[in-house]
């Protein structure tokens, strides 16, 4: 039943333009910043021949345009969500879903599961890049996956938190707009952690902040505690959704 | 409660804050059965629809959906369940054959069997030639027809049917009236609807709601009962005294009409029609007219919904 919801849910975004559109967008502008950031490990690889112990290909090149790729799908995400239950809301076809022999969970699991599919496309399509540099050069493999990894989670966990927002509204835009805000405020908020504990990254809100767990992950390293503050924030957002989308019976 | 009753609703209430929206109705569908469900605009059909196909939950009652318990087991329940909200529930960037194909899944039906499902749904409700085309470019004649399509592509043991008729053409009335009927046969079926003469034509039970509470549940043949007034219009050329008329066993009153046309009241179980057709034909009355009067199904529409709101109002 997930499965076939799913589905749906896919086939429903490459039919719009808008699954093409974002594809393209996003990876036109990787590609330009990939390809400054190979032009400035040219420039930089005699001084860094010198050096010893020096940074390879893949902290200078693949790093940070795995860094930059979360800030420019933080963006995106959202217009992806937005849809998923206002729109059904608004064009009353929540009761096909509802009068079907599916449980809320399995609704909501594959409305889920349908956008982490797009995601992991789009995921794929910005690891091709990295991967074409293995024609000229090495890369270190457990780092690119560990940055790969937390790239992963941290669009399954934008697309968790658009999922829920979408729930709340009949609007997509307002969906849109209060998910990229909410994104945007977890994204940030671990600016003030850092003022507040001056140790770094020991604060609550730096533990919040979805992109101090990338960081760790980015460099390569692997800690179970980032993987599991991604899972806790996908579930948190996903039981959220369900216990909205029942209200609906409930109430109005 | 019988056993071969598919859709059971006991006490069933239902509350907008205070306001009661529905209140304590109960009901049983047999299965072959097509239960017309009327009421005037928010008097809560919408509402016990709703909740009959999980989309509401009721604030008390309990329906019960082909022996299963829609509250406790929803998802066993709904497999038996097919449901036509007031919208259609169409995705428009879909094809019909798309659409049809994913309703079938939804209602968890076997692969293998999908295929065959859709084409026969689309044959029963007319959609034979439109498979290939995008729901959103078609007009809403077609679109009403997926929806019922989509209601009864898993074969459910229960078609709910929420105004299925608006926006068809009269040629697609009645073949989706005739549709109804053929479903009759296997399945159980509510129509919710506003067009009386659609209920006499296809229902076998007529429930009324109105103000959230039935005010009437009856068959079709009780009603045709009631409809019968003890009221006969006879037309004579040259008619006689009132007071020999009131001689005919039966009749309790006479009214004149003028034109010769007079109302005869009688006793309710006694038809005086064919003794006093007799006492025309003998005494010469030129009887041109012999007419049972009737109530439409309008006239007891309107009185039972109207006279709850004098009431109340009073």
């Amino acid at each position: 039943m997930i499965r076939h919801i799913a589905a749906r849910e896919l086939r429903t975004l490459f039919l719009s333009p808008l699954a093409w559109s974002i594809l393209g967008v996003v990876q036109f502008i990787l590609a330009y910043l990939f390809l400054t950031q190979v032009q400035e490990y040219a420039r930089l690889q005699p001084q860094l021949a010198m050096m010893h112990n020096a940074p390879g290909m893949t902290e200078v090149i693949v790093a940070p345009l795995l860094g930059t790729a979360a800030i420019i799908l933080l963006l995106i995400v959202p217009l992806v969500t937005m849809r998923l239950i206002s729109e059904e809301r608004r064009n009353r076809t929540l009761p096909l879903l509802l009068s079907a022999p599916a449980s809320m969970t399995e609704i909501i699991m594959g409305k889920y599961l349908g956008v982490v599919a797009f995601l992991a496309i789009q995921l794929v399509l910005v690891a091709l890049m990295p991967l074409s540099l293995l024609a000229g050069g090495s890369l270190d493999m457990g780092q690119f996956a560990a940055g790969l990894l937390g790239l992963l989670l941290m669009l399954a966990a934008f697309a968790a938190a658009g999922l829920y927002m979408s729930t709340l509204t009949a609007q997509p835009t307002v969906a849109a707009v209060s998910t990229f805000g909410l994104l945007l405020l977890l994204w940030l908020i671990n600016w003030a952690g850092n003022t507040v504990s001056d140790n770094g990254s020991s604060g609550l809100f730096a533990y919040l902040s979805l992109q101090q767990h990338f960081q760790s992950l980015l460099s390569g390293v692997f800690d179970t505690g980032d993987v599991i503050y991604y899972l806790l924030f996908i579930v948190l957002f996903l039981v959220f959704s369900v216990r909205r989308l029942d209200a609906d019976r409930l109430q109005h | 409660m019988e056993t071969d009753s598919l859709i059971d609703v006991q006490h069933l209430y239902r509350y907008y804050g205070t306001h009661c929206a529905v209140r304590d109705v109960s009901f049983q569908v047999r299965r072959g059965e097509v239960l017309g469900f009327l009421g005037p605009n928010g008097a809560g059909k919408s509402t016990t629809m709703q909740m009959l196909t999980g989309n509401l939950a009721p604030s008390a009652g309990s329906v019960t959906i082909n022996g299963v318990d829609l509250l406790e087991h929803p998802k066993q329940a709904k497999t038996a369940l097919g449901y036509l909200p007031e919208q259609p529930p169409l995705y428009r960037e879909l094809t019909v054959d798309e659409f049809l194909a994913y309703c079938a899944r939804l209602g968890r039906m076997a692969s293998n069997e999908i295929l065959r499902a859709v084409s026969y749904a689309k044959e029963r409700c007319g959609l034979g030639d439109v498979g290939a085309r995008l729901i959103g470019n078609l007009s809403k004649g077609y679109q009403q027809r997926i929806g019922i399509a989509q209601a009864i592509i898993h074969t459910p043991a229960v078609v709910i049917l929420d105004e299925p008729t608006v926006g068809l053409d009269p040629i697609q009335i009645r073949e989706i009236r005739k549709l109804i009927r053929d479903l009759s046969a296997e399945h159980s079926v509510i129509l919710s609807t506003h067009i009386l003469p659609e209920v006499q034509a296809i229902c076998d039970r007529v429930q009324i709601i109105n103000k959230g509470e039935l005010v009437l549940a009856d068959s079709i043949d009780g009603l045709t009962r009631r409809m019968q007034q003890a009221t006969l219009i006879v037309g004579l050329h040259r008619p006689p005294e009132p007071a020999t008329l009131k001689t005919i066993a039966g009749v309790l009153e006479v009214e004149t009409l003028g034109d010769g046309r007079l109302r005869l009241h009688h006793v309710p179980d006694q038809h005086p029609a064919e003794a006093l057709a007799e006492r025309a034909v003998n005494g010469g009355w030129g009887l041109f007219e012999l007419t049972p009067e009737r109530l439409s199904l309008e006239d007891i529409f309107v009185q039972l919904t109207d006279n709850e709101t004098t009431e109340e109002a009073a």
